[in-house]
């Protein structure tokens, strides 16, 4: 067991024969991820790296069965590529692309959501299932297999909490990077219950930022609901405050968004806060003893 | 990215907001012939900076003749403005916007900005105009109105009479009057990819009219490519010189006032590196994250722009490579060595994709002053006492 992906995920492509969408796809074939083709208009018919490439994200779904598409396009077609896989039906989009307008996601998310597709990201690292299956950029080598699930905003923060679960001697069941957009799609208040609902996963680290209210409303949603032990940490303690102009943002979520806010909040969740991500490794060894 | 005030009002302008006369000028000379064509006969002088508070910091002042304008100009045209926005060092005001002076019935609040639990634009408003919103929000929630208009509909008649409603205007001139403005406003925070527009305050006049006294706009940095016009709004002086040289770089930099540079992968490792430096008792002297396609040229200059700031005393090099190639920062290290006195100790912390590589090829280079970091608390460590001079 896992959460959203596993050996037998196929997974289209959109962006495949792009430079970033070839690296990357080759990457995850090699970790033994089922790719079974990809999207490039103008290019269907054609074969990339011994998959076949479709020139609609239609076509790709009703020749391959994908439930999965990576996206790797240019950011000003991300809103695009997104609404044309919800359209086609596909069940999860994992927006691996930085820089996407926020106009753009914000309406592609809204018609993902009508049409029942999930999305994860933009701007994400993707999401890895431990020695079955990486749809993203993250580097595969370094999570073993085991019983730690991990959500995080930040990608390399990912690799670093995963890193130090594996070299404690346990492992990752499936780790998802979520992106730190301001609009993102699934986050903690999704995934949470995934992680609990599934046998694999026995403890759950969590890794936030400074900025808007999603790690408040994950404490809520422990606090209530979570039984497995949950190791968090929020990034941004000493950052300086924000620059900005206006105040409307701060306002209209009704939370200033502070690492100690949000922390706070973590702790009375019943979380393990670390201060240091330094600290994730033998925090979970605590939380797993404690079992 | 932000513009000015009188950048605001010219886009505006072009949607049919209606906001007061008024010229930006870059001189004394230049102020008092533009209140001469405004002609009065009260007019105000604005300090042009990217900041709020500037009437609190001495920067709005309100001129009731032609020689009145030329002392304030002469008075807030190169002062160093400091306001509750700005740090404590403030900004040099370089450019004014003289304007007409307004017939002031009553002020508002409002503004467009992303809700994000909602994932729709909301309109903000209050009948608390010309105070400070935080307060507000802070001391009487109840006076602060949210209509969120999702972009898929657009802006329909009941957001309008929601805000009229929400905002106690019963006049029905008025009513159609703010529900016009705001459409209006929502048109501009639209089509224009803004990330926020803030209007403290909003008033209305005799004739129950409604203007946009201030305008404040901010812009979504990823959506500025399809707007080559507020791209050309940009002004650089507004901005930190070093952040905008590393920007070209590809490179995020915060100049912070401690003692260990830092360059990492990733915003949240950066933050979270910084976080640790700081657990251990240093502190970072900068927040520096070299993304996603560092190579050996960025990194040397990442090096050189930490090394400008005179209170390093380290620096931490953090990698955990993603995408990004420990080995290419292990070239980039060696490159910034041969191109700037680097003249501190470098610890140095790489994992990840090719760190093996990586470590031989620093192992080779043989630089004097390089630690290495086994993993993110033996490095942070490291840094810190080296930091001290242990």
């Amino acid at each position: 067991m896992s959460i959203l992906v596993n050996k037998d995920t196929k997974v289209i492509v959109q962006g495949f024969t792009g430079k970033e969408g070839s690296f990357h796809a080759e990457q995850c074939l090699a970790y033994g991820t089922k790719i079974v083709g990809g999207v490039t208009p103008n290019k269907g018919g054609q074969e990339h790296l011994g998959k076949p490439v479709f020139n609609t994200v239609a076509d790709a779904v009703a020749t391959t069965g994908a439930t999965v598409s990576m996206i790797f396009v240019p950011p000003a077609f991300v809103g695009d590529a997104v609404m044309e896989a919800a359209e086609a039906g596909i069940e999860l989009a994992v927006i691996i692309t930085e820089g996407a307008p926020v106009k753009d996601m914000q309406m592609a998310k809204a018609h993902a959501t009508k049409h029942g597709m999930k999305t994860l990201g933009p701007n994400c690292p993707g999401i890895i299932t431990a020695e079955e299956c990486k749809i993203g950029i993250m580097p595969g080598m370094i999570f073993k297999k085991g019983n730690v699930g991990l959500i995080s905003k930040s990608g390399t923060l990912t690799y670093e909490g995963a890193n130090q679960v594996c070299k404690e001697g346990f492992g990752i069941s499936t780790a998802v990077g979520i992106g730190g957009d301001p609009i993102i799609g699934l986050s903690y208040l999704q995934l949470l219950p995934m992680f609990e609902a599934d046998p694999e996963t026995e403890c759950i680290v969590m890794i936030g930022e400074i900025g808007g209210d999603l790690e408040i409303q994950a404490a809520a949603y422990i606090k209530e609901h979570i039984t497995k032990p949950v190791v968090a940490f929020i990034a941004g303690q000493t950052a300086p405050k924000g620059k900005t102009m206006g105040h409307a943002g701060a306002i209209v979520s009704g939370s200033a968004g502070t690492a100690a806010e949000k922390m706070a909040a973590l702790e009375a969740a019943g979380a393990t806060v670390v201060v240091s991500p330094a600290e994730i490794g033998q925090a979970v060894t605590k939380a797993m003893a404690k079992k | 990215m932000n513009i000015h005030e009188y950048q605001a009002k010219q886009i505006f302008a072009k949607y049919g907001v209606p906001t007061p006369k008024g010229i930006m000028v870059e001189s004394v000379p230049a102020a008092v012939k533009a209140a001469e064509e405004l002609g009065g006969p009260v007019w105000v002088v604005k300090a042009q900076i990217h900041a709020g508070g500037r009437g609190l910091g001495g920067g709005v002042k309100l001129a009731k003749s032609i020689e009145e304008v030329h002392t304030l100009a002469e008075e807030i045209l190169g002062m160093t403005l400091v306001t509750h926005q700005t740090d404590a060092a403030g900004k040099l005001v370089q450019k004014l916007y003289i304007e007409d002076g307004a017939d002031i019935k009553a002020e508002y609040y409002l503004s467009v900005v992303l809700d994000r639990k909602l994932e729709m634009p909301s309109i903000v408003a209050s009948t608390e105009g010309g105070m400070n919103i935080e307060d507000v929000a802070e001391n009487t929630p109840e006076k602060i109105i949210k209509v969120p208009v999702d972009p898929a509909i657009g802006f329909q008649g009941f957001h309008g009479r929601e805000l009229a409603f929400g905002l106690g205007i019963t006049d029905k001139t008025e009513q159609k009057n703010i529900i016009n403005f705001a459409k209006k406003l929502f048109k501009v925070y639209t089509e224009n990819d803004a990330e926020m527009i803030e209007i403290n305050p909003l008033i209305r006049n005799g004739a129950g009219e409604f203007l946009a006294l201030d305008g404040k706009m901010g812009f979504d940095n990823s959506a500025l490519g399809r707007h080559p016009d507020i791209e050309a709004m940009r002004d650089l002086s507004e901005e930190d010189a070093d952040e905008v040289e590393a920007a070209k770089y590809g490179l995020s930099y915060v100049a912070l006032d401690g003692e260990i540079g830092c360059m990492v992968n990733g915003a949240g490792l950066a933050m979270g590196t910084m976080d640790t430096i700081n657990h251990m008792g240093g502190t970072p002297a900068n927040f520096l994250d070299v993304g996603g396609s560092a190579n050996a040229e960025t990194v040397a200059k990442g090096f050189e722009i930490i090394l400008k700031n005179p209170n390093v005393k380290a620096i931490f090099v953090n990698i955990f490579g993603g995408i990004v190639r420990c080995d290419r920062i292990a070239n980039g290290i060696i490159e910034a060595t041969k191109i700037t006195d680097v003249n501190v100790p470098v610890i140095v912390r790489l994992d990840g994709t090719n760190a093996p590589e990586a470590s031989e090829i620093l192992k080779k280079a043989n630089i004097s002053n390089l630690i290495v970091g086994d993993d993110l608390a033996d490095g942070a460590a490291k840094a810190v006492a080296a930091a001290k001079g242990n």
